[in-house]
């Protein structure tokens, strides 16, 4: 929503790389013989990468992440990861979503930001995930979240194509749950959250209407996801935290394809982003968090490789202070945590650099702990 | 004997409750059978009476649910069992002792050994509870779940002691921390075989494509803690199935199981007469040597679930929400690929199959709904229930027809819906919408193809209704 002042809300934008993104085949160590040694068959070509600096590189597919460096609005955090790594990909998700790696834990981080930033949980639509079903991260009791599918058909009976029956359908459902209020507890409930549904699919359809854009996204469903972030966003309709997520980055087998392929949907999709909102004039209103569950083994299996450690996450923003935080890991055989890379900062860190300097919260609750925060937004 | 609308109606509440829901004609059988002779029947799940769709079929046709690798398959095996059913009390009971003694997969990366779990349920879940908890005590996912395998002689573990009085058997306030390690020494050395590699496998799973290793339990006398133990106030060298006869004879678990019991199958909230109803479950289970068959015979007998207070008064879970659409439309009767879409769209509405969030397991109720898991119920239901090509659509119609003629009025066609569907009890408002909403159909010719289409839409408005989301 537009404030006061005629400033729009800060919104973070989630990049879920589901799987395990191979942190070594994206920003690559393409000047270090050890890369190639352990990658004897899984290396990206070293003339292809886009350097960033004498050491690494990004993949070549990730053009416009390049771009966007250049302009200094990308923060590439190293070396990002959480004690004793847990190798499972559901397991590992969870650490990040609930930012508890020792005991599962009930709550996702950013359910919690969003009732920080929602007390009282009038904006249905406060945080919007766009995919089925409601991502961990999102998870926290009585903090009311969209799950959008498709944006385009969102709501209730997609399946009813006849314009006018669903029409009345959805008429008959307000008046369904609309009706008189006080005789049961459970039935007003029910009532109210059906009211809250409609309401919230009402106002998201609104979006594509109002969007115009010269940008034109991809076919893929990350790109597309992301377009969906744009409108809604565009259309200030209160939304402060955005979830998305691609894959599948699980590239035991084939990788230099399937990688390949993967990066181009997400990089261009980023990419598009950012200029939709540039050309609209609000790019320094959204920061966009990508991280992925976890790295993969350092030693490559002839085609792929396997589950690892020691990952690498991507804060890009125009409020960003882009450059490189945390360190690279070394390749080198000692300095290896069972054949994978060894973490070297907390992704709680992260979290909690977002969470205070981005939407001014208090970290220490929702993350569990108090962390160190980087400096690649401004204090 | 004549059968009345009063009979159907408690045949069909029994039906909800003790299973996933019945057509009219099945519920007309059972009425005819007698209640009490339909209780035994569903308490009492045979062998040879299993006519369901045989595994072979699944074997043929899935892959991936015979394999069970992943969670995906194993989560679409077991909600195939449950649609295809014929025992479906033995399911449900099974889906209970799921969300109580809640494992999941994320830590396991195991479907298989979930899925023994659930079937050890299936096959002691009627038995005593006292030997429910010794296999729980032993199953392999239990332990690396629980790290009971991190639970050694002289170094204990606590979270399996710990969640075993807490969540499993007594509740908070019934014993003292020192209870809680005291249980923890009686259960070092209960184990899994290789259980170090295989905890290690678990956490750093990268097997692909080297498969599961299937898990087994194991005593190993050499890491059990053989010293006295002092535990609820008695004392003795006890082992794990010491602890659990001591746990079993204590108030504390019988009113703790047949609470959760009686909200499971009962009512999602306990009034005065819900209490009364637990006191009566409580004095079965002492009488019957803890048998959750006994326990669950006084709850399906008993005068409240019988009456008025109990009718509708649960938030159905979304698994008997797929489940229950399912079976009424009868649109799943042979293995396809959808049925994976089905387990699918139980874990949308938030409750997916082998993966409970924590050890506590789901919170039911009215905490089943918000406005995102709503969407995704009303929409699920209203599409299999609105498409007159599904058997138990057409069959509904038909009934009509046979019941009132052909010629109708709409709202003679959405009394008649609302009928046939439960019997189910809505608000005046709702039945005025949906009324409403009928009449644009005009009135209604049951023989011609527009006007099953259009009682189709009534039977999908109903299917999104408030009262359609309680069981």
């Amino acid at each position: 929503m537009v404030t006061q002042n005629g400033n729009h809300d800060k919104t973070l934008v989630v990049v879920q790389l589901s799987g395990g993104n191979d942190t070594l085949n994206t920003v690559v160590p393409y000047n270090d013989g050890l890369y190639y040694d352990y990658r004897q068959t899984v290396h990206v070509d070293g003339d292809a990468v886009h350097p960033i600096s004498d050491d690494l590189a990004f993949n070549p597919s990730m053009g416009p992440v390049k771009r966007l460096w250049d302009e200094g609005k990308v923060a590439v955090i190293n070396g990002i990861g959480y004690p004793n790594p847990n190798r499972s990909h559901f397991r590992s998700m969870d650490i990040w979503h609930t930012a508890m790696p020792d005991e599962i834990g009930r709550e996702g981080w950013l359910g919690r930001a969003t009732r920080e930033l929602d007390p009282t949980g009038d904006n249905v639509l406060t945080a919007v995930n766009f995919g089925r079903g409601m991502p961990r991260a999102l998870g926290v009791r009585g903090v009311p979240v969209a799950s959008v599918g498709n944006l385009e058909t969102y709501g209730l009976f997609p399946d009813v194509q006849d314009e006018f029956l669903r029409k009345y359908a959805l008429d008959a459902f307000a008046k369904m749950y609309g009706g008189a209020q006080g005789r049961d507890a459970v039935m007003d409930f029910l009532g109210q959250t059906g009211t809250d549904a409609l309401k919230g699919a009402d106002i998201l359809r609104t979006a594509p209407a109002q969007y115009q854009s010269s940008i034109e996204y991809a076919a893929n469903p990350i790109a597309q996801s992301l377009k969906s972030v744009a409108q809604v966003m565009l259309a200030d309709l209160g939304t402060r935290v955005f979830y998305t997520q691609h894959g599948s980055f699980d590239t035991h087998s084939g990788e230099l394809v399937s990688h390949a392929k993967l990066w181009d949907e997400v990089a261009g999709g980023i990419g598009d982003f950012y200029d939709d909102l540039r050309e609209h004039g609000r790019e320094n209103d959204a920061v966009i968090l990508v991280f992925s569950e976890f790295g993969r083994r350092v030693k490559d299996n002839g085609s792929g490789t396997d589950h690892g450690s020691g990952g690498t996450a991507f804060v890009i923003g125009g409020d960003v202070k882009g450059g490189l935080y945390g360190q690279y890991p070394s390749l080198a055989p000692d300095m290896q945590l069972e054949g994978d890379l060894h973490y070297n900062n907390d992704f709680r860190m992260t979290y909690s650099t977002l969470l205070e300097r981005w939407f001014h919260l208090d970290s220490e609750p929702i993350v569990n702990g108090r962390f160190e925060q980087f400096d690649f937004l401004p204090a | 004997m004549t059968t009345t609308t009063a009979d159907v109606a408690l045949m069909a509440h029994l039906i909800r409750r003790a299973g996933f829901g019945a057509g009219r004609e099945e519920l007309e059988e059972q009425v005819a059978r007698g209640y009490e002779n339909v209780v035994e029947d569903l308490l009492h799940p045979s062998a040879d009476s299993r006519e369901n769709l045989p595994d072979d079929l699944i074997r043929r046709y899935h892959v991936d649910q015979s394999e069970l690798r992943q969670l995906d398959g194993a989560g679409a095996y077991w909600m195939y069992q449950m649609i295809t059913t014929n025992h479906p009390l033995e399911e449900k009971l099974a889906l209970f002792w799921h969300g109580l003694f809640a494992t999941g997969y994320a830590k396991l990366n195991q479907a298989r050994a979930l899925l023994n779990q659930v079937d050890m349920f299936k096959r002691t879940g009627f038995g005593s509870f006292r030997d429910i908890l010794i296999e729980l005590s032993k199953d392999p996912a239990m332990i690396i779940w629980l790290d009971n395998n991190d639970n050694h002689d002289g170094a204990i573990n606590e979270n399996y002691g710990r969640e075993l009085l807490e969540l499993f058997s007594m509740g908070i306030g019934n014993y003292t921390e020192d209870d809680i390690k005291e249980a923890s020494r009686a259960f070092t050395g209960w184990t899994l075989k290789n259980a170090e590699y295989m905890s290690m496998r678990a956490m750093k799973d990268s097997i692909w494509p080297y498969g599961r290793i299937a898990w087994h339990f194991e005593y190993r006398e050499d890491d059990h803690d053989t010293g006295d133990k002092e535990f609820l106030g008695e004392r003795g060298a006890f082992g794990g199935d010491e602890i659990v006869d001591i746990i079993c004879r204590q108030d504390a678990t019988a009113r703790f199981i047949c609470t959760r019991l009686f909200q499971f199958f009962g009512a999602d909230e306990i009034d005065e007469r819900g209490e009364a109803a637990i006191e009566q479950m409580m004095a079965s289970y002492f009488e019957s040597d803890y048998e959750i068959r006994s326990v669950l015979r006084t709850l399906f007998n008993s005068e409240y679930f019988k009456g008025e207070a109990a009718r509708y008064a649960r938030v159905k879970a979304p698994v008997e929400t797929v489940v229950g659409a399912v079976r009424m439309a009868g649109s799943y009767r042979q293995p396809t690929l959808g049925v994976n879409q089905l387990a699918s769209q139980a874990f949308y509405m938030g409750q997916g199959l082998l993966q409970p969030p924590t050890v506590e397991g789901w919170h039911e109720g009215v905490e089943w709904i918000d406005s995102g898991s709503l969407v995704e119920r009303v929409n699920f239901a209203a599409k299999e229930l609105g498409n007159p090509s599904n058997p138990g659509v057409r069959a509904i119609v038909d009934r009509l027809a046979r019941d009132g003629g052909t010629a109708q009025s709409a709202a003679d066609v959405v009394d008649g819906c609302l009928d046939l569907m439960g019997p189910l009890q809505v608000e005046d408002s709702t039945r005025e919408a949906i009324v409403e909403f009928a009449s644009q159909f005009g009135d209604f010719d049951l023989e011609a193809d527009e006007s099953v289409e259009a009682v189709a839409n009534v039977i999908r408005l109903i299917a999104s209704s408030k009262e359609y989301q309680l069981a």
